[in-house]
């Protein structure tokens, strides 16, 4: 690795300044996950890492606030997988945490972060873009709420100013969503996904579907025709919405995981999985 | 230049004070400023496991933690397993199933494994599958790693 100076702010202001001061020679440290292995292999090379885990504001927090649950920026997978306000409210948020590498991992890797680092492959984007997900944007002047879905632009890019971070992310918990998540994978534990896909369903019928590791970022897409959520559709019905759902899927052809064809043979196979499943939660809700 | 950052740590309850080169990892403050090579070093991108330590009672790649994140925190490595010479619970029950074959990755999986016992004294095979899964035996003797943890669940004092 090369040589950086390590620093460990108290306040979100104070790793704001830090921000300002060494702009693009910065780097935020979260879960280090990611960043470490980074900054092993040289793809970054900052002169200062600033440690986010000694600010006070930041630390692991799952709380409800009004109509909201508030997950602060330090709160790692192992919180969320096990959290009861998580697996009661937001269960697909549950199951693509617990799903994120292995035990050793979900110790250390936060939701922010898998955010933040933009890989189009990340867990935790479907269920946050199906449940209405909002990112708490910090700079020195002021406190901003952003949509997930405006946050992701693609890989390896966010919406973030240089001297700007994520403070906490935000579940609207007055719009009930019954939803669920999957993956593909080679195998269990450790392993990258081919497709993640969240599917939310509510109690007026529309149908939301977050897909990803299958394009440059993870898609939203919604059925507000009702079919999908339909109980009485039959399978023959609803083939034609899930398909059309999934025409904006466009898997790297190069990628080592899983080739295209086999990518988007198995998007709606995976659809219609989680979307029996979602249905099924929201019929116990009901 | 070398910026350096003075570390305070517990490692299997001994208080340690070392200056480091805050680019260290804990993988590499272990090995090489602690002196414990128990921990071993292998994939470095938190894939394998081996390098697995219980930093304040969760298990964690130390391959992927800079050292300077431990500061003020207590580790746990597979030395502090036997600190009297005497092996564990947990160890002889890999000697009594011949869990160990190579033996590289066992450091890890000791580690994952009392890690899991420690929340869950009587584990069901699923879940050390799970409590496992980031932990590679590239002998492949899971079978013999999971019997042992079998083995010596409600034995090991947490």
């Amino acid at each position: 690795m090369q040589a950086f100076r390590y620093l460990r702010p108290a306040t979100v202001e104070e790793a704001l300044g830090l921000l300002e001061e060494h702009g693009d020679k910065a780097r935020l440290l979260a879960g280090g996950t990611d960043l470490v292995i980074e900054l092993r292999n040289r793809w970054r090379t900052p002169e200062v890492v600033v440690d986010l885990k000694r600010i006070e504001e930041l630390r692991p927090a799952i709380r409800v606030e009004g109509k909201r649950l508030v997950i602060t920026a330090g709160t790692v997978m192992g919180d969320l997988e096990r959290h009861p306000t998580v697996l009661e409210r937001f269960p697909a948020l549950a199951e693509a945490a617990a799903v994120v590498g292995s035990v050793q991992i979900r110790n250390r890797a936060t939701l922010a972060g898998n955010i933040c680092n933009g890989s189009p492959a990340a867990d935790t984007t479907p269920p946050l873009l199906v449940y209405g997900a909002e990112m708490v944007i910090a700079s020195r002047t002021e406190r901003r709420r952003m949509p997930i879905d405006e946050f992701v632009i693609g890989p390896g890019k966010v919406a973030l100013g240089p001297a700007e971070m994520v403070v906490a992310i935000e579940l609207p918990m007055d719009r009930p969503i019954a939803a669920a998540y999957t993956r593909m994978t080679r195998r269990h534990g450790t392993d990258l996904a081919s497709i993640t896909l969240c599917c939310g369903v509510d109690s007026k019928g529309t149908t939301r579907l977050a897909y990803g590791s299958v394009g440059p970022r993870a898609l939203l897409v919604m059925d507000e025709s009702g079919v999908l959520a339909d109980p009485k559709a039959n399978r023959e019905q609803k083939a034609p919405v899930l398909a059309a759902l999934f025409a904006k899927a466009s898997p790297s052809p190069t990628s080592m995981r899983a080739g295209p064809e086999y990518r988007v043979a198995m998007l709606p196979v995976l659809g219609a999985r989680a979307l029996a499943t979602a249905l099924e939660r929201l019929g116990k809700t009901a | 230049m070398t910026e350096t950052f003075h570390l305070e740590l517990t490692v299997n309850g001994r208080p340690r004070s070392v200056d480091i080169v805050a680019s260290h990892t804990l993988l590499d403050v272990l090995r090489d400023d602690v002196g414990l090579t128990g921990t071993k070093e292998c994939c470095v991108v938190g894939e394998c496991g081996a390098c697995t330590v219980i930093v304040d009672g969760k298990p964690i790649n130390s391959c992927l933690m800079l050292a300077a994140e431990a500061d003020g925190a207590e580790v746990l490595t597979v030395e502090g397993l036997a600190p009297e010479g005497r092996l564990d619970a947990l160890q002889q029950a890999f000697l009594d199933t011949g869990a160990a074959q190579c033996g590289f990755c066992i450091p890890g999986q000791l580690m994952s494994a009392r890690a899991l016992l420690q929340r869950s004294p009587h584990p069901t095979p699923e879940e050390i599958n799970e409590a496992l899964a980031g932990n590679l035996c590239r002998c492949a003797g899971y079978e013999q790693i999971r019997a042992a943890v079998l083995a010596a669940a409600g034995e090991v004092q947490s």
